[in-house]
């Protein structure tokens, strides 16, 4: 069975922050146009603004996603897209929601697929217990208790801030957060921001949530520690290294962007960045792309982005005053992505029998340097299982310099009766 | 008093979930950590708890493959973990 919503003039593909304002915006340009959220979370909101039980979303949250209810868009929730195909001068978006295949079809399409965590790999970072720190925030939200345990967060980011406060304020016990980053380069970042008093007031009132926990920067995670799961965590920074017991540790080294969907319509990226013009279109006519996958910057930033691209979409134009924002918001991303730019030492953590890719079990020293990610691929499956590379390539692409491979449908493991589906249209 | 939990049932056993979490959570809380076996049959679990790295997939009413952090707990389920994928 599948089924096939009636024709949108504009798709957005994702409901996190950049994704609702573009949805909210192109609706709101004309009123009674069809505007369809397609979003694989359970109600729209996307990682920053996830709800779960018991939870109050933040006003700004609430604010849009009353916006969004009160705009005419359609929302189709716990929605995955599994291809994107051009279709005339539109596309052709199919999709997966509770094994069924659906598919709309649309003038124009805006990509806000969001960000994902770069996971590096390093001895035991595949035993339980070991998760991403927005995996961990996740599971918090979606209900997981964490009271009593003990847990040590090991990465880089701003990020790890809310987690640490979220977690102790949930009952964990965050013994430490590690910062791999350095004291001077965190410091020139903070004094950076002396125009912005109120993202130092945020940082500020975050830290005194967790106030009993050390923050320790230029300090990272060398290995996790356990049998059939963690047990305790090594640290370092540098100099001397300590082993701490720990029921969870949490990593991540800052964001991905999630362009896969873009690549698939031939987008042209740099790096893993989309590619976009001033009114937030991709080099593909038709295909806008807004917040994450077209830079790390936080939600106001991926705001902005979705408001310009979702009124462009509709034709409609956009204010100077809106272009200036953006630009405000670009120039503090290239601040943040300077102050926690990787350490060296992080490449080489990874020992010859640590699994790169977690999903067919592909060692270090299965993977020759000298190759390309596609050859990883071919030769070893790296990259080849369930998750299609998301983990492990942007992993790859950290350690040994690669670019990443072309996307091909699905991109998302798919039923084949979806697939099927597909083919008979 | 409401009673906001569903009753499902994890490898067998009968347990009970807040109304509103995930598979993963209320699998999580069961004290499970074997949520997968890897091809080389090492023990898995949600590393990023937002439907990215597949780690978490377990069997749900006999659908394999699913992942834990993505469904919502129902009552009535039954959720198979441990499984090689």
């Amino acid at each position: 069975m599948s089924v096939k919503l009636q024709p949108a003039e504009v798709v957005v593909v994702g409901g996190g922050p950049a994704g609702i304002a573009a949805a909210v915006c192109a609706a709101e340009a004309r009123r009674g146009a069809r505007v369809v959220l397609v979003d694989e979370g359970f109600a729209p909101g996307g990682q920053i603004w996830r709800t779960g039980p018991g939870l109050r979303p933040p006003r700004l949250a609430r604010h849009w996603t009353e916006r969004l209810a009160a705009s005419g868009a359609w929302v189709q929730s716990q929605t995955s897209v599994v291809d994107v195909r051009r279709d005339g001068d539109g596309f052709r978006v199919l999709c997966e929601t509770s094994g069924q295949a659906l598919t709309v079809s649309c003038g124009r399409i805006v990509l806000a697929t969001g960000a994902r965590e770069r996971f590096l790999p390093f001895p035991g970072w595949t035993l339980p217990n070991v998760m991403g720190i927005g995996g961990i925030q996740a599971l918090l939200k979606a209900g997981t208790s964490f009271r009593g345990q003990r847990i040590i967060i090991a990465g880089s980011g701003p990020l790890m801030l809310p987690v640490a406060a979220s977690l102790t304020s949930a009952g964990g016990r965050v013994l430490m957060v590690a910062e791999q980053t350095s004291a001077k380069r965190l410091a020139l970042f903070t004094a950076s921001l002396w125009r912005s008093p109120a993202r130092l007031g945020q940082a500020a009132l975050l830290r005194a949530k967790f106030f009993a926990s050390s923050y320790e920067t230029g300090t990272w995670v060398k290995s996790a520690i356990g049998d059939k799961a963690m047990r305790s965590v090594m640290i370092t920074n540098g100099k001397r290294e300590r082993i701490l017991d720990c029921d969870v540790l949490c990593t991540g080294f800052g964001l991905v962007p999630n362009s896969e969907l873009a690549r698939l319509l031939g987008c042209a990226v740099d790096g893993r960045r989309v590619v976009v013009d001033d009114v937030q279109q991709t080099t593909a006519v038709g295909a806008y792309c807004a917040g994450e996958p077209t830079g790390i910057g936080g939600v106001e930033r991926s705001l902005v982005e979705g408001e310009i691209a979702g009124r462009s979409a509709m034709g409609e134009s956009v204010s100077m005053q809106v272009r200036s924002r953006r630009a405000a918001l670009h120039r503090y991303a290239e601040g943040l992505t300077r102050a926690f730019e990787l350490r060296d030492e992080l490449r080489t953590l990874a020992g010859g029998d640590t699994v790169v890719c977690r999903c067919e079990d592909v060692r270090m020293r299965d993977i020759d340097p000298a190759w390309t990610s596609r050859q990883a691929k071919l030769y070893t499956r790296a990259g080849m299982g369930a998750c299609q590379g998301r983990i492990c390539g942007a992993a790859l692409d950290c350690l040994m310099g690669w670019t990443p491979d072309s996307v091909r449908p699905p991109i998302e493991p798919a039923r084949v009766a979806t697939l099927l589906d597909e083919a008979k249209l | 008093m409401i009673d906001d939990t569903v009753e499902l049932r994890v490898n067998g056993h009968l347990m009970r979930a807040a109304h509103g979490s995930s598979v993963a959570s209320a699998l999580i809380a069961a004290g499970i950590t074997r949520f997968r076996s890897s091809t080389t049959g090492e023990p898995r679990a949600p590393v990023c708890g937002m439907g990215v790295c597949f780690e978490c997939r377990v069997t749900i009413d006999g659908m394999p493959h699913q992942r834990a952090c993505l469904v919502g707990v129902q009552s009535g389920m039954s959720v198979t973990t441990g499984e090689e994928t």
